[in-house]
């Protein structure tokens, strides 16, 4: 079932001293495809666990329509929606066992959908079944595992078969280890099942690792949707980019220059290989014939760095920790301007010597990104 | 109004119900009541308006009676029983065995019929024809005469009527204070132990200060309680308190409604509304008096 | 450290014996009166009487006391009436309370805070004062002697919406989402979900409530003139003007011991929960 947001805004009014409403959710205007695993990414307070609670009806929208498919959903209470819901502390009835927990669902079915006890029984089992916890179900949830607890939650969401199937901060609760089992163990329900998965999430890791689109918002606003891959290759904006990718990535104080893009005293890049791979050339416009200097902020990528003894870009070198396959270096530079160090992953093989004071890059063109100092917005064709 | 907000109230609805007739509507009834002169329970008529019911009461020699002995006994348990109740929390909370045990047994007045008790109560300390009873036993062995403290001397009834309120409220008293015990952190006692105080310096300057809120919400609530007595002096004087001598302020709003006297509501609404404002004021000095001198928390 | 050292241990254990002298002394104080209600309860009518100074003992203990408070006075009915006087009445507060608490910790009205707060003022009010309009009220409206006019003044308790309300709204909100998605309706809710993780608090509630009713003596004896109608507290206070005649003391202790009997036997069983009810809620009412 595809979601469809038409132009929907979700506002709350103003509590206490602060009196102005909140816009949580500023004009949402998206598609989301039908059977696929999407995660709505975005720092705390952006609105996304809002607008998870728009789709499964929990909260209504100031305007704006929702749609699943053809159906208008937006004045349909959450119940006749068709949608699980697995909640971030997962909800589960304390007092029941997971079977019980499992069929509650499925007890309030009336009339013609009621089933007898067998058929609910057989669903919890099969259900249970798909997140493998079918060798539990007499316990209680306080005796279960935070893992456990989260796979009865699934599959209390999954037993009436929902349309749409949310997640609200799936693996925020877990330990590290449980998280990456975890979604996999989501990426595979979501595949056997093929329902239609919106989960919700701030850390970009684990939307990037296992979801087919992502949504990145921040303050109530879409910033960018898209595969994981393009995200990151291709951010909207400077949010994006900084929001995406550990480590982070580098923001500097640049500026175009002779067609050159500069930070600091060097020229780093010539401005034609500042494009990124795939922008048309002809439309990307030239350096502006202008020698006036235009400030730019230049972002690059940890990965982006190639150590070179005769590179443009001279960095005070700090440390140099070697991970295993990759090596960070970490050095600093007086123009960068997202954190007091540089980051920059590099191949073990090509590892400068830590006892030097100073490391040379070069820079690969297409992890080099500018963006607009005062809009943060990308600057990709010219201007 | 949108239907789900229809819905809280409709929640409500009995809750409301309830309080309403039962609650509120008498509260602002019984001071009309108070203020009608010479009403008349069953023509539901009244003379007037004005003071007179108040006046009456005020003058009436059982009322007067009964304010004595109710001021007595406030003056004589409230403090005794708390005081008591803090010394066997203290002597509760050294203690390590049969801890649970005694706690039990202490609290057991408190899940017993006032009025049944209080039959052994009398029968321990009447004195019959047959019997000087056991109290009088007691005292035999001092070389005090027989007394008898059901229909004997003021001072007797007061003592036996006092000692049987103590009986019955220490075990709140004790219960609260020992979970205010419970909750003073150890390590406060431990740190004064290392530094070399005595257990006597101990309790007085770092327990006592602790538990000081407790030990004022006690005084507070025994205070409202002990003004409010009622069910301990019938249980031991029997249902016509005002012949025994031993009514009390709300023993007299009850026989003034109903009962040996017979109907007069207006006169057990201004009794009552003095009972009112005699606790009020009691409580608003005990919260001024308090202020500052325990620890708020 | 020297004076400490050897002073300390010494009133320490000083403190200690005194401790336990009280303990066992105001232990003893609080038992006599059951040890001698069950005593003088055995004693055979005759026997009790011819003691002019009682005895701690009995050598020919007896239940025909039991068997004169039985049938003598209508025992067993104050019994039965006390029995469905505390039934009903608990049963409809848990209904009225259980029904606000929930009103007021998890559903959203305008002005919900304010009728809350309204609730909790009406603590202050004494009981004492409404007794008389209440007795008015009940009596106007024909209800005196009659089990309604027993019960419905006090199946609500402000203290215990208060207390339940609380405990309500510890219950994570996202409970009641998971129910909403699932199509719950709030009634299937509050008694499938919301009550059965309260249970701890609605037991305590409960008990407290059952002892308060038990106990309650001035408004059963207000409203009732009837034996018919009298609960054990007023019955009691009858045996004991009017009942086997004022000198069959051991009958009467018989029937306090039948009386008293019922609490006691569920506060042994439900002690710690009792306890815990009554440190947590203070006063009564």
């Amino acid at each position: 079932m595809k979601v469809i947001f038409e132009h929907v805004t979700k506002k709350f009014p103003g509590r206490g001293k602060n009196k102005d409403e909140v816009i949580a959710v500023d004009d949402f205007d998206f598609e989301i495809p039908d059977g696929k695993l999407i995660g709505l990414l975005g720092p705390s307070g952006c609105g996304k666990s809002t607008a998870l609670n728009l789709i499964c009806g929990l909260l209504s929208p100031t305007n704006g329509r929702i749609l699943f498919g053809e159906e208008d959903v937006t004045a349909i209470p959450p119940e006749r929606r068709g949608v699980g819901m697995v909640f971030q502390n997962y909800a589960l009835y304390p007092h029941l066992t997971v079977e019980q927990n499992i069929i509650f669902p499925l007890q309030n079915l009336k009339g013609a959908e009621r089933l007898s006890k067998k058929e609910m029984h057989d669903k919890a089992v099969e259900v249970a079944g798909l997140v493998q916890i079918d060798a539990l179900m007499d316990r209680r949830p306080s005796e279960l595992s935070g893992g456990q607890q989260q796979r009865v939650a699934i599959a209390r969401a999954l037993v009436k078969l929902p349309r749409v199937l949310l997640l609200d901060e799936p693996l925020s609760n877990l330990d590290a280890r449980l998280r990456l089992q975890t979604r996999e163990e989501i990426r595979r329900i979501q595949t056997r099942t093929g329902v239609t998965t919106i989960f919700v999430t701030h850390d970009q890791e684990e939307a990037m690792s296992i979801s087919d689109l992502i949504v990145v918002m921040k303050d109530g606003r879409v910033h960018q949707i898209g595969r994981p891959q393009e995200v990151y290759d291709d951010p909207a904006d400077l949010f994006v980019a900084q929001f995406l990718g550990t480590p982070p990535i580098n923001v500097f104080d640049g500026r175009i220059e002779n067609g050159s893009l500069y930070i600091g005293e060097e020229a780093v890049l010539a401005w034609e290989t500042v494009l990124p791979e795939g922008e048309n050339k002809e439309t990307a416009g030239t350096a502006p014939a202008s020698d006036k200097p235009i400030p730019v902020t230049v972002a690059i990528r940890p990965e982006g760095f190639v150590v070179d003894p005769a590179g443009p870009l001279t960095c005070a070198l700090d440390a140099v920790e070697v991970m295993g396959r990759d090596v960070s270096v970490v050095c600093r530079h007086p123009k960068l301007t997202s954190a007091p160090q540089i980051r920059a992953v590099i191949d073990a093989d090509e590892q400068p010597d830590s006892a030097r004071e100073q490391v040379r890059f070069s820079l690969k063109p297409h992890k080099v990104l500018l963006f607009d100092p005062e809009s943060g917005e990308r600057l990709r064709t010219g201007w | 109004m949108e239907q789900r907000h229809l819905k809280g109230y409709l929640y409500l609805l009995p809750a409301v119900l309830f309080l309403g007739v039962f609650l509120v509507y008498p509260l602002f009834d019984v001071v009309t009541y108070s203020f009608e002169e010479g009403y008349n329970f069953a023509s539901q008529t009244y003379r007037g308006i004005g003071l007179y019911n108040y006046r009456y009461v005020l003058r009436d020699p059982y009322f007067l009676q009964a304010l004595k002995n109710t001021l007595l006994l406030v003056i004589i348990t409230v403090p005794l029983s708390t005081g008591l109740a803090l010394v066997i929390s203290v002597a509760l909370h050294s203690i390590t065995v049969l801890k649970d045990f005694f706690q039990t047994i202490f609290f057991l007045p408190y899940v017993t019929n006032t009025l049944a008790v209080g039959l052994v109560f009398m029968i321990l300390f009447a004195r019959t024809p047959y019997s000087d009873g056991l109290m009088n036993l007691l005292l035999g062995i001092f070389g005090i005469a027989p007394i008898d403290f059901i229909e004997g001397p003021y001072a007797a009834k007061l003592f036996v009527l006092s000692f049987y309120t103590i009986w019955i409220v220490l075990p709140f008293k004790i219960l609260i204070l020992t979970s205010a015990l419970a909750g003073v952190d150890e390590n406060l006692i431990k740190a004064a132990r290392i530094d070399g105080t005595g257990p006597m310096r101990i309790f007085f300057k770092i327990t006592l200060p602790m538990i000081s809120p407790m030990i004022f919400y006690l005084v507070i609530t025994g205070f409202i309680g002990a003004f409010k007595a009622y069910s301990d002096a019938v249980a031991i004087f029997g249902v016509n308190l005002n012949a025994a001598g031993m009514n009390t302020i709300v023993g007299y709003v009850y026989d003034m409604l109903y009962g040996d006297s017979g109907g007069f509501p207006s006169y057990a609404s201004a009794a009552a509304i003095l009972l009112f404002l005699i606790v009020l004021t009691i409580t608003l000095i005990n919260l001024l008096a308090s202020r500052g001198r325990v620890r708020s928390n | 450290m020297d004076r400490i050292v050897t002073k300390t241990p010494v009133s320490t254990r000083v403190l200690h014996i005194l401790a336990w002298i009280l303990l066992i002394v105001w232990g003893l104080l609080v038992l006599f009166p059951f040890y001698w209600m069950l005593l003088t309860s055995l004693k055979g009518y005759g026997a009790y009487n011819a003691e002019y100074v009682p005895r701690f003992y009995t050598l020919s203990p007896t239940l025909e006391n039991y068997a004169t408070a039985f049938t003598a006075v209508p025992l067993a009915r104050y019994f039965v009436n006390t029995l469905v006087f505390t039934v009903v009445t608990t049963g409809l507060m848990l209904i009225v309370i259980t029904l606000s608490a929930f009103a007021f910790a998890r559903l959203s009205f305008p002005g919900r805070d304010l009728v809350f707060l309204l609730f909790l003022s009406l603590m202050m009010i004494p009981g004492e004062l409404v007794v008389i309009t209440n007795f008015v009220t009940i009596t106007d409206l024909g209800l005196r002697n009659s089990f309604t006019g027993l019960i419905l003044p006090s199946v609500t308790s402000v203290f215990y919406i208060y207390l339940l309300k609380e405990n309500f709204e510890q219950v994570p909100d996202t409970l009641y989402y998971a129910a909403k998605v699932d199509g719950t309706p709030d009634l299937v809710y509050l008694f499938k979900v919301l009550c059965p993780i309260c249970r701890p608090t609605l037991v305590t509630v409960t008990i407290l409530k059952a002892i308060e009713c038990w106990n309650s003596y001035v408004w059963p004896r207000l409203i009732t003139d009837n034996a018919r109608y009298f609960l054990v507290s007023v019955g009691i206070q009858e045996i004991r003007e009017n009942g086997f005649g004022r000198e069959n003391i051991p009958a009467m202790m018989a029937a306090v011991v039948v009386i008293s009997l019922p609490l006691i036997v569920i506060f042994i069983v439900f002690r710690k929960k009792i306890m815990a009810g009554v440190a947590r809620g203070g006063l009564k009412g």
